[in-house]
Order: structure tokens, then sequence, then C-alpha cells
């Protein structure tokens, strides 16, 4: 039985991708459509990414405060995307062609994500404010390494990589978004069927593994995926701190429910229809170009110190 | 560990030795046989070498007075938004009154600071008091809100290459007659260890102060001022350099507990020691090329963080 | 039957648990005692395998724990741990609803429902069932833990101080309900209790934990004297008999 609010959401969406193709729409019909329609896709799929994967993280730390952003998961990735870089060499790493950069700086993402994160997650598993902590500390380092090898690496090499590494709204790549909605769609088929264990995982792990859930092999499992989520979403626009916190707080807001099913569909329409919105705002409206994410960030910090504040999250 | 017998004397011939080490590194060579090498000592060289040692001085000692006003291990001046508040008030005048002398955009980009942490601390008040690990998480999302600000700001201005600038902290750029107000900033340091005793009472909390006889309030305003000014100073001269502030002094808290009295010289002298091996490394690196002391700081210090996080068991 | 074979533990410099060898028989109730720091809860939480065993060897019915998959254990074992934080947002009827995983895997059935009601009424939840765990006390809480558990519908039920923040009321029926699972069920209960008078009224069989070690083991009636307790707690401590029935006396 799908959800009034479920419904409500899916109406919501419905009609601001509408309104994102087709108002103010003149000239040159079929093309700005074009554009147009790549752009959507390519919200759609970071805004389903980002969602899936914060409520996703959430239900693995029990808690709602951290978000993989908060974590350092897009430094990671940026971090990462910058080594790959580094050893490749810009030229060779320019030459690659885009599918397979996309794969490679995921597997490599992955890879790193499960030895850091799973490495913190054991070591800090009953003490989830010092997990915070050092998640915090680790996004501070990643940027700072980040920075310390894009100076190492050949200026004139540097250049050439920029323009792939530094995503934003305005400029969402063909191929990366072809590769990135694949990844998605088995991403998230694979969550879909894991959903009734996702609420079971949520109880923690010992009432969870009380039950008879495998719940180290199943965070293992988990934290591949919200880190394949977040290669998506900040390989195709960057990294946005905020979004997700923002996103999963709304969802829980209005689906006052802990059953994953209602959850994550909820999560990532939000995220959705927030940056949809979000980003027509800023084109038509305001005439603005590329500083939505700095907007989102102020926005959602906010919510997030005034929910705070309020005593919402604990 | 021979910190731990003479902290002084240690720290005192480290920081030699480093200086040394930085007034003879760089393009133009320092020998007897270069005419201009006076010239490149006096107007290069040694203002240089003069700013990252009285950066890295004040801001650890800042660090620990923010600790202590706080009652907070784990916050700094830029990573609780007092540094993303002087950017604004920088910005603020840049944009509304560019023709100000720099001592006006100074004392702006200070009262700027001072209204980031008087925000913070009525942040930190509202915050449930069982959950010490939480103030520095607030502080950082604090702190993300006040930049996003400043760069949708300077997004709009046309001004993100200044914000580029003030964000990191590097020392490239300066030259004799370009870092003077850093002076300033070490005073306001000096000024903290003539004050020393008050602050390490005020870090007993507030009751604990009264009870002695310490007018808690008068320290507390102190401790913020100083803490806003040399801020405002740093990231005008220099930019933002995160993490001095939090990481020195922990580890000085470690080798040699919290008296202030005893300590503040030894978290100046490592936080200056610190941030004048991170220019160097950032000098050397990538010669000829420079690596902002900022970034190269970031790398050591998250990981030295890290290690003190993770090294003890319950360590907040 | 649980058996613990040579079972030793070390937390950091401190040994735990020191080379216990023990026999919980099925059927009845086990009270686990002993003073604080004696290794009671570790004990627990070894046989129901929330930490693994460091050295030696805990056995259900012969084969060895570490073989069995989470999953079968959960058939056989239900455990209501001390004070479990649940983080996420959910009502007490959900709670209680998750005892049927092991059975239903995410699809109950309708039978699966009557359980639940069922464990919701015996523990007296019904009339909160739809109120969420972090708006009811602390003593409503701990109850949906053990109805969850109840739920499980496991031959074994092991319980960590489940007393705890429990009214005299519901202290009570707790007590005499696991006691009427053990006798007309036919399951078998470990709990780990603090109150004394609690273990000599209810529980079959005890096991005295002191400094690691089993310090007596045995039926309830014979084990728990005067001389026995006074040791066990090093305080004066007596077991008095009045109309019949025996309860344990430790203040002045």
């Amino acid at each position: 039985m799908p959800d009034r609010r479920l419904l409500f959401l899916a109406g919501l969406f419905a009609v601001s991708c509408g309104l994102y193709l087709l108002w103010g729409l003149q000239g040159r019909i079929w093309f700005i459509l074009e554009l147009r329609g790549i752009k959507l896709a390519g919200l759609c799929v970071v805004g389903a990414a980002i969602g899936i994967a914060t409520v996703l993280f959430q239900t693995l730390s029990g808690n709602r405060i951290l978000t993989p952003a908060i974590m350092g998961f897009d430094a990671l990735f940026l971090l990462m995307q910058t080594s790959v870089v580094f050893f490749l060499g810009g030229f060779n790493y320019a030459g690659l062609p885009g599918p397979f950069l996309f794969a490679m700086n995921t597997v490599v993402m992955v890879c790193a994500a499960v030895l850091l994160f799973g490495a913190l997650f054991r070591r800090s598993r009953n003490d989830i404010q010092l997990m915070i902590l050092v998640g915090v500390i680790f996004g501070l380092l990643f940027r700072s390494l980040t920075g310390f090898m894009q100076r190492l690496i050949d200026p004139s090499e540097f250049a050439i990589v920029q323009g792939t590494m530094f995503a934003s709204f305005g400029g969402i790549n063909r191929t990366e978004l072809i590769a990135a909605s694949i990844l998605l769609g088995m991403l998230s088929i694979w969550v879909w069927r894991q959903l009734p264990l996702l609420d079971v995982m949520a109880l923690g792990r010992g009432p969870a593994r009380h039950l008879g859930v495998d719940y180290d092999r199943h965070q293992f499992q988990l934290l591949c995926a919200i880190a394949a989520f977040v290669a998506i979403s900040t390989a195709l626009v960057g990294p946005i701190t905020f979004l997700g916190l923002l996103v999963s707080a709304l969802a829980h807001a209005l689906m006052r429910t802990h059953r994953h099913v209602h959850l994550l569909p909820a999560a990532a329409l939000i995220a959705i229809i927030i940056l949809v919105l979000g980003q027509g705002a800023f084109e038509r409206l305001m005439r603005l170009q590329s500083t939505l994410a700095v907007v989102i960030e102020f926005v959602g910090g906010l919510l997030f110190l005034v929910l705070l504040a309020k005593g919402k999250i604990r | 560990m021979a910190v731990r017998k003479h902290p002084y004397i240690t720290t005192l011939c480290v920081l030699l030795i480093l200086s040394g080490v930085s007034i003879f590194i760089g393009v133009g060579s320092l020998s007897w046989d270069n005419p201009n090498a006076m010239q490149v000592l006096m107007i290069s060289r040694l203002p240089r070498t003069a700013a990252v040692l009285l950066t890295g001085a004040s801001i650890a000692v800042v660090g620990v007075i923010m600790q202590l006003l706080v009652r907070n291990r784990f916050v700094e001046p830029s990573t609780t938004g007092t540094t993303e508040a002087a950017m604004l008030g920088l910005l603020a005048v840049a944009i509304l009154a560019p023709g100000w002398p720099i001592i006006a955009k100074m004392v702006v980009a200070s009262l700027a600071s001072l209204l980031g942490i008087l925000g913070f601390f009525f942040l930190t008040r509202r915050l449930p008091p069982q959950q010490p690990l939480l103030i520095p998480l607030v502080g950082l999302i604090y702190g993300g809100i006040l930049g996003a600000a400043a760069t949708f700001v300077a997004f709009q201005a046309d001004m993100i290459q200044f914000l580029g600038i003030w964000m990191t902290g590097e020392f490239s750029g300066i030259l004799a007659g370009r870092y003077e107000l850093l002076w300033l900033a070490g005073g306001l340091a000096v000024i903290a260890y003539f004050t020393a005793d008050q602050f390490t009472v005020a870090g007993l909390g507030r009751s604990a102060s009264l009870s002695l006889g310490l007018p808690y309030g008068q320290v507390l305003a102190l401790g913020i001022v100083t803490v806003a000014v040399v801020s405002a100073l740093v990231v005008v001269t220099v930019g933002m350099l995160p993490f001095i502030g939090l990481v020195v002094p922990n580890i000085v808290s470690r080798l040699m507990g919290d008296n202030l009295r005893e300590s503040l010289p030894v978290v100046a002298g490592m936080g200056a020691g610190l941030v004048l091996l991170s220019d160097i490394i950032g000098r050397v690196a990538r010669y000829p090329y420079e690596i902002p002391a900022g970034t190269v700081f970031g790398v050591i210090g998250a990981c030295i963080f890290l290690w003190l996080l993770l090294g003890r068991k319950s360590y907040a | 039957m649980i058996s613990v074979n040579g079972l030793s533990h070390t937390i950091g410099p401190a040994k735990i648990l020191d080379d216990i060898n023990l026999q919980i028989a099925p059927g009845g109730v086990t009270a686990l005692i002993g003073p604080n720091g004696a290794g009671k809860s570790t004990l627990l939480s070894v046989v129901s395998r929330q930490v693994p065993a460091q050295s030696g060897e805990v056995s259900l019915d012969g084969a060895d724990m570490k073989r069995i998959d989470h999953a079968a254990l959960a058939l056989r074992m239900a455990v209501v741990a001390q004070d479990v934080g649940v983080a996420s947002r959910l009502r007490i009827r959900d709670l209680v609803g998750f005892g049927r995983w092991p059975h239903a895997k995410g699809k109950p059935s309708p039978k699966d429902a009557d359980i639940v009601a069922q464990a919701l009424a015996q523990f007296d939840l019904t009339a909160l069932a739809d109120r969420f765990l972090d708006e009811v006390s602390g003593g409503q809480r701990q109850r949906a833990f053990v109805a969850m558990a109840y739920a499980q519908d496991t031959d074994w039920l092991l319980l960590d101080e489940p007393l705890n923040n429990l009214d005299l009321r519901h202290a009570r029926r707790l007590m005499s309900e696991l006691r009427n699972l053990a006798q007309n069920a036919g399951k078998s209960i470990l709990i780990v209790l603090h109150d004394l008078n609690y273990a000599i009224s209810w529980a079959d069989h005890i096991i005295a934990l002191k400094d690691g070690r089993v310090a007596f083991a045995g039926e309830t009636q014979d084990v728990m004297t005067s001389r026995t307790l006074s040791a066990l707690y090093e305080t004066d401590v007596s077991v008095m008999a009045k109309d019949g029935k025996t309860f344990v006396w430790h203040h002045n």
C-alpha cells in the first residue's frame, strides 16, 4: 500500500520536474529541452544517491546527526580522485575514457571507505561522540591532503584534469551521468531487497544480533553501498555537506516511522525536490549560477542547529 | 622526553634551529658573495620567519584560552566559526567601504569575530552538558554556515579570490611592511601570559571562579576579546591556519598539565615551531613552488589529533 | 543444556572471568548472583554470544556455540541485554514485533501478529503499544524489551538484570511470568539478579560468581544459606523463614 505522504511527495516530484523542464521554454525548444533534461536527470541521480546514502548511514551509525558528508566521505572521494591523478599523471588520466574513470574512482573510493570507516566503526562502536569527532577530523584531513597533493601535481597537468575533477550543478558530464545512473539503479535494487533487514539493523548491533542478524557482514556490505552512493553524487556535482542532513531530518519528520520501505523513497524524493526546485529557482528566477550548493549548505546547517537547540536531535 | 624535564630550554633550542633553517631557505641565495643578501634577509627572510613565529605562537595561545573559556578541549577559533565571522566582517568592509585604512578594516574584522564567538557561546549554552563532543561538532557546523554565507556574499560581489586568500594560511607574500600587525597579536599573547592564573581558574567554571573571588565576567570578556582580535589579525595578514590552536594545547596539556602559568610559554613555542616546520616543508616539498603552510599543517595536525583521540581510550 | 568449559575472559588488564566450568540445565529459572564486578554480565554476554569467548568453550545442547549460525541461534535463544538504547524512532508495538523477525524475516503472518499481541498483553503494554520508545518511562521500555524477547518464542531466554527500573508490581509480575514460562511452557531461563530476595523466591537454581570464579552453584534451597551468602558478599546476611517462605535479611 503506497503511503499517502509518499504519494504526495511523488506528486510534488512530478510537478517540480515539469516546472523545471517547461518554465520559460522558448526559442530552440528541443535543444533547450535536451539540455534541461540532462541536467534534470543529473539532479535526480544526485538527490537519490544523497538521500539514500544518508538514511543508510544513519541506520548504521544509530544516530540522526551523522551523515556521510559530515563524516568526510565526500572529502575522501575527492582525495581518492586526486590520488589517482597523482599516481597516473594528468595526461594519462585525461586520456582514459570517462566511464572507466568513473568506475575506477568508485572502486578506489569503496576500498578506501571500507578500510578507514570499517576500522573506525569497529573501534568506536560504543562511543558515538568519538566516532563523530574522528569522522569530522577525517574530513578535514582528507581536504588538506587533497590540497597538498594538488600542489604536488605538476601545475600544467593539473590544469588538464581540473575540469573533470571539480564538477558543479552547472556542468554535468554526460558519460559520467550514464555510468552513474546505471550504478545507482543496480545499488537501489540491491538496497530494495534489504529493506526489512535494514529495519532490524536500525535497532543496533546488540539487538540485531540477538534476532539472528549477521550484523558485521551486513554492516560491511552497507558501508560499501554508502561509499558507492557518495561516489555517484560527488563525481557528478562535488561535495554538498548538509543536504543529506536536511533531507533525512525532513524525511524522518514527515514519515515518523522507522520503516525503511517508507524512509528511503521519502528521503530520495525530498532530496530531488529540493535540488530541482532550488536549481530551477536559481536559474530562472534569480538568474544566479552555481551557488546552489552554498545556499543548501547555509539552510541545511541552520536547520541542524535549530533542531539541536530545540533538543530534537540527541 | 626532554620536553618534560626542561620544557623551556628544549622549546627554545628547537625554535632557534628551525628559525635558522627558515632564514636560509629560499630562491635567492644568502651567501657572502651575493651583494643583495642583506636586502633579501631584511626585507623577506627575517620578516617571514618573524611572521610565522608570531602567528604560530599567538594562535596556539588563543586556542588554549578558547578551550578554557568553553571548557572543552576540542575547540579552537578556526573550528568554531570565529575565523569565518572575521572573513564576513572583512568582506563587508571590502564591499561597503573599500577605501578604509587597514586599521579600520582590522577593527571591523575583530568586531565581527567577536560577534561570531558570542554566537557560538550562545549556542553552546543550549547544548546538553552531558555530551562534551557535541560542542566541537556544533562549532564546525556553525563555522560551515558562516563560511557558506561568506562564500555566497563573495560570489555575488565577485570577490571569491579574496576569500580563497583568507581561507588558506600562507606566508609567501610576507615582506617587511606587510606583517607588522602580527606584533599586536604577539603582544596580546604576552598579556595573556600575565593573566594566565585567572584563565586557569576561569577554566574551572563559573561557580568555582566566583567562590575563589575571581571576577568571572571580566576574565571571560578579556579572553573573548583576545581570541577575537588575534583571530582577525591572523586572517587579515596570513589567512586561516586551522588545527594549531587545537593540537598544540592538547599535546602540551598531556605533557605538563593545565597550569597555564607554567605551560603557556611552551604552548606558544610549540605553536610557533610547528607552524615554522610546516612553512619550511611547504617551501621545500615542491621547490621552487610553495605549498601553503596551512595546508601542510592541516595534514600534520589532523594526524596528530587523530592520534590524540584514538591513542587513548577515554579522553574527553 | 548450556555447558561452559574452561571459560576465561579479560578486558584490558582485568581478568573478568577465570576458568569457569558450568552446566546450566534446561527447564526452570536459573539465577546468576554475586557482588558487583563478579563477572555476571560478562558471563551472560559470552553465553549469549554478544561477546566472543576468548578462551574456553560454550556449547548449546552439545553443539559449539561458535558454529551455530546467527539465524539458527536466534530461533533457540532470546536475550534481553542491560540498558539497550535504540536510536530509531520506534513504537512499542513495532519493537515487540521485531521479536518475530527470526521466524518471519520481515514478512509477518497473522500468527506472528497474534503472538505480538499476546506478548503486549502479557507484559501490560497493550495500552502503550502505539507510544514511541523514547516517550515512555525506563521501566516501560524495559518491559517492552522483555516482551520482544518473549515474542521471539525460544527455548532459552537470557535476561541481564531485567528488574532494573521496574516497580514492585511489575518486577513481581515479570518474575512470576518467567517462572510460569519455565514450568508450563518448558522454557529455560537464565537471569542476572541483584536482589537476593527475588532470587530466593523465584529461582529454581542459583549460580553465584565472585571475582570471576564460580563461588557456588546448585538448587536454590540447598545453596542459599546465611553462611554461603555472607561469604559471597563479605557482609552479614541471614536467610530466614517466616510463614513457610524464606527470605534474605541484611540490614541491621
